[in-house]
């Protein structure tokens, strides 16, 4: 084992906390190394010394006012997002339920609507129609049938030619 | 049965107070001494393991035992500490332009301690009372993460690798911050640790 390496396991060694088999190695390192063993003694000296400062007590209001913050706190913290977290049969059914609505909304607003023809559109529109009549005025079978109720009011409302 | 941590923060998350009142009561005293060693004023370590033990709470519902209780629990404290003496440090150089902190002030706390009498001897308790400031200005002297280290190392008795998650570090990152920390109080404490070495 090198010096290097004697850096990162000392502590370890001090402490009692190496394997078996790092414990030898470093052991027979401390038997050639008289700087790194010099450093062990060391740091087992310093070690001893941190273990004599005292512990100290909490005071005794010290519970009692862990108690009062705890209190003080809300019962639960749990928003309607953790009730959702630990229902989700009903977090499945409320996300289809908004993704329908979503749908609906969405057909709804894209359905084909009536469209309003202006005057230009509804007398394109209107030109089969006018076509047909021009047919039907000059279809010569036509002329021989009877005149209908409304050609005579049609008539009649007009002047008489003479 | 004596129930694991882990176990009683999941009781915790059940709605079980009980086991929140034994979880303070296993912990309150590390976690004050902690804090205690690591900001140096006694209220404000009371202060903050209440705050610890107050975040425990609030966090119950979404706790997961994906880690060691002590870890976690020891982050917690570990990041307020480390906040605390970064503010108090500001404020300190704020007010030492006026009025420099002596090392006997920072000590104040000390003789609130509950240290308990065992040498009738006045004198023999004055030396014992100033090596124990000695090796307490050591740590203090320590940059804020190598004291943290060698605090939850030494006191906590935890692993290396929980002190390097709570530290946020690699294991080899932390055994060489202790390594250098060690050098530190090996310097700091020469008078004292020859003394030592000779027994």
């Amino acid at each position: 084992m090198s010096c290097e390496r004697m850096e990162s396991r000392i502590l370890g060694y001090v402490d009692g906390r190496l394997k078996e088999s790092e414990r030898l190695e470093l052991e027979k390192h401390l038997t050639e190394c008289a700087p790194c063993c010099l450093r062990v003694n060391e740091f087992t000296a310093v070690s001893g010394l941190l273990d004599e400062l005292p512990l100290i007590e909490p005071s005794p209001e010290f519970d009692t006012r862990v108690h009062a913050r705890v209190a003080a706190e809300p019962e639960s913290n749990a928003s309607w997002w953790a009730w959702m977290h630990f229902s989700p049969r009903i977090a499945f059914a409320a996300s289809m339920l908004l993704v329908m609505t979503l749908w609906l909304g969405y057909r709804t607003g894209t359905s084909p609507t009536p469209n309003i023809p202006n005057d230009d559109q509804a007398m394109m529109q209107d030109l089969p129609v006018l076509e047909d009549h021009d047919v039907l005025q000059n279809f010569e079978p036509l002329k021989d049938l009877p005149p209908g109720p409304e050609d005579d009011d049609a008539d009649a409302q007009q002047p008489q030619r003479m | 049965m004596v129930r694991t941590d882990v176990q009683l923060m999941l009781d915790v998350k059940a709605g079980d107070g009980n086991s929140f009142e034994l979880l303070l009561q296993r912990y309150r005293t590390p976690l004050v001494n902690f804090l205690y060693r690591m900001v140096r004023n006694r209220e404000q370590a009371e202060d903050l393991a209440q705050e610890v033990f107050l975040r425990v709470y609030r966090a119950r519902e979404d706790y997961v035992p994906s880690a060691k209780f002590t870890t976690w629990l020891f982050r917690i404290a570990t990041n307020l500490a480390l906040n605390s003496v970064r503010d108090n440090r500001y404020q300190k150089l704020e007010v030492s332009i006026d009025a420099p902190v002596s090392v006997d002030a920072e000590d104040g706390d000390e003789r609130t301690m509950d240290v308990p009498e065992k040498h009738p001897n006045i004198e023999q308790h004055l030396v014992e009372d100033a090596r124990r400031k000695m090796i307490r200005h050591a740590i203090d002297k320590l940059p804020e993460k190598q004291r943290a280290a060698v605090l939850l190392h030494k006191y906590e008795e935890l692993d290396y690798a929980e002190i390097a998650k709570i530290l946020n570090c690699s294991e080899s990152a932390l055994k060489s911050l202790l390594f250098r920390a060690y050098e530190a109080l090996r310097v700091e404490l020469a008078p004292l640790v020859a003394q030592h070495a000779r027994h």
